[in-house]
């Protein structure tokens, strides 16, 4: 089975986060990044799935030069190829946008499965797999803890709220969208990491994947992002970490009266 | 927002018959905007068997309720609804579609805007209406960051809005039409063939109760450095939990975990130590009575809602806590 898995370049969780300019996005000078969370057990779960039915597993980023080191950690990780969506146009695109530039791709690769974490770190949008099997006019489902291949057909286990779970089956080829924490994480090994280096990265853009402006023109605009202003009042306790101990204690038992 | 063009269509989603009650918080949404911009308000479901629940929204200050009754859609699937939805919007041409973002308006929402060449806006947390534009806010970076965001492509718009960013308790009453609206759905276009709904085995360790907390967080790093927050919840007498990614990293068992897909707990006293406060672990805890919140990150959003904070190293405040503790047994 030939699997695309799409993994983002998010900025590191811990990282101090700084405005820019145009108060439109984060500055991304000084930065590290990282594969997004959800992603990663994405990866996992692809190179499993292939550990049990064969096929090959594509490592799929968009985004600048900077990406590469995401498909650079998956290929050492077991991914057999990657591939990289690059294109001045594909800057500051929607999730509408970034899911019609990831269906092109996989439709090139005719893949049969694609699958993604279930949201990003920074934007948050939870919408891109999902969007990615409409543009690819193929079945999807959403949240999945567990993946069962029964040959044309996938059975997956899909997390719903307040604790439920639900099974569900649908027709190859498909998109998934991964949560996090369905499997263990593999990290790469030195052997993995050296023969990464003779793995391919083929690079597609605009022109190559045949996609014309109009079809990624945002269909969502932002106009400034911030520091949410806060609504609750929080004492906060200062001090060394024995005064604050005491401070606080005293607080929950003559202020808070928990104790 | 032109004043009266439109109107405005709301998502309730039925689960066996009776209403999602985050539905009611986009119906009040529905009725706040609509008021706004001088609008008129729709709701509509979709199931079969549904007569109550679509009578229950008809309660509701509204002008139309659309029942969508079709055996295809006894059970959700994406698939369906996206098929049925469509057709209700040919049919109404509503500007903008509300939603509460749910688990299941993830699974459609962005597939319906797709399909119609628009991109849902989602998992909201405010609004404002500013001459033609609907301006919305979003988190972003986890709630570290928020966002003002317009759509901006043709209408109909799709807002989805997190859950507790309205009140639904705070729906006007009053009385809506029903209106039998049919669509058509051939079987064969349904992909997904979901089993019945399950919970796993009931959880072994009932945190619904206790009344004292310790919950800790992806800042402690390490598995072995767990044993510090057990050793505190121990000095307190407290039960100790934890945030998602401690339970997928099987660090502690799942059964710890707090949050929309872990145990809700309304504790006297909830101790978070090293956790950000992403919104699905705050809707787990948020109705504790007492909460304290040990980040190094100043800016994290937990103390959004604690009410005693401590920002600094967690593996020097932990011990010293610990100690005091052991002090005033
Ligand atoms: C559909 C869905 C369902 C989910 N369900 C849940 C759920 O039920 N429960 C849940 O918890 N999450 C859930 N999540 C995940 C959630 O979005 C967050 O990813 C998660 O809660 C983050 O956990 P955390 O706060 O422990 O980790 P992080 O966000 O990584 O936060 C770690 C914190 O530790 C602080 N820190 C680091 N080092 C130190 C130090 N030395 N001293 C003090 N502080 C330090 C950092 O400043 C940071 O704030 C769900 C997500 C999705 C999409």
């Amino acid at each position: 089975m030939k699997i695309i898995v799409c993994l983002k370049q998010v900025p590191k969780n811990d990282s101090v986060l700084r405005v820019n300019d145009e108060g439109t996005w984060i500055q991304d000078r000084d930065l590290s990044y990282e594969i997004n969370e959800s992603d990663q057990y994405a990866l996992e779960a692809a190179l499993q799935l292939k550990e049990k039915v064969g096929g090959e597993v594509l490592a799929l980023s968009l985004g600048p030069a900077r990406v590469q080191t995401v498909i650079k950690e998956a290929l050492a990780r077991g991914a057999d190829r990657g591939v990289h969506l690059d294109d001045e146009a594909f800057k500051g695109l929607d999730a509408y946008g970034v899911a019609t530039v990831i269906a092109a791709a996989a439709k090139k690769e005719e893949a049969a499965l694609v699958l993604t974490g279930l949201q990003s770190d920074d934007h948050g949008y939870a919408q891109t797999g999902v969007i990615i099997a409409e543009q690819l006019g193929v079945a999807h489902a959403t949240i999945v803890m567990d993946v069962e291949v029964q040959e044309a057909r996938l059975r997956v286990k899909r997390e719903l709220e307040s604790g439920y779970f639900q099974w569900v089956s649908l027709p190859l080829p498909a998109v998934l969208t991964i949560q996090s924490g369905i499997n263990t994480l593999r990290y790469a090994t030195l052997k993995g990491i050296m023969a990464a280096k003779k793995k391919e990265i083929s690079h597609y853009d605009a022109a190559t994947l045949g996609l014309a402006a109009d079809q990624l023109a945002p269909r969502q605009k932002i106009l400034r992002i911030y520091v949410p202003q806060k609504s609750k009042q929080t004492q906060f306790i200062e001090g060394t970490p024995a005064e604050v101990a005491a401070r606080l204690l005293e607080k929950l038992k003559n202020e808070a009266r928990v104790f | 927002m032109a004043n009266g063009e439109g109107g405005i269509l709301v998502y309730i989603e039925v689960t066996e018959g009776r209403v999602n009650r985050a539905s009611y918080e986009a119906l009040r949404a529905g009725q706040l905007i609509g008021a706004e911009t001088g609008q008129e308000v729709a709701a509509v479901l979709f199931g079969q068997g549904i007569e109550a629940a679509a009578a229950e929204i008809a309660a509701r200050q509204l002008q139309t309720v659309h029942l969508v009754n079709d055996a295809a859609l006894a059970s959700y699937t994406a698939d369906g609804m996206v098929r049925a939805f469509q057709q209700v919007i040919g049919q109404t041409k509503p500007a903008l579609v509300l939603l509460s973002h749910t688990y299941e308006v993830r699974d459609f929402a962005p597939k319906l805007a797709a399909s119609l060449g628009r991109v849902l806006t989602g998992d909201c947390i405010g609004y404002r209406v500013d001459g033609q534009d609907l301006v919305l806010t979003r988190q972003i970076f986890q709630g570290k960051m928020v966002a003002d965001v317009v759509p901006t492509g043709e209408k109909p718009w799709f807002v989805s809005f997190q859950i507790g960013t309205f009140r639904g308790d705070e729906c006007e009453a009053g009385t809506a039409a029903v209106a039998l609206t049919s669509v058509t759905i051939d079987a064969g276009e349904i992909r997904q063939k979901p089993e019945q709904r399950f919970k796993e085995a009931k959880a072994a360790v009932d945190l619904t109760q206790a009344p004292l907390i310790v919950s800790v967080g992806r800042g402690i790093k390490e598995q072995k450095n767990i044993e510090l927050v057990r050793k505190l919840s121990e000095a307190l007498g407290a039960e100790l939990s934890a945030s998602r990614p401690i339970c997928d990293n099987d660090w502690l068992p799942m059964d710890r975990q707090i949050g929309s897909s872990g145990q809700t707990v309304s504790p006297k006293l909830y101790l978070a130590v090293g956790i950000s406060g992403a919104i699905q672990h705050l809707v787990g805890m948020k109705g504790a009575r007492t909460i304290v919140a040990i980040n190094r990150d100043k800016d994290a959003p937990i103390f959004e809602i604690a009410d005693y904070g401590i920002v600094g190293d967690l593996f020097e405040i932990v011990p010293a806590l610990t100690a005091e503790a052991e002090k005033n047994r």
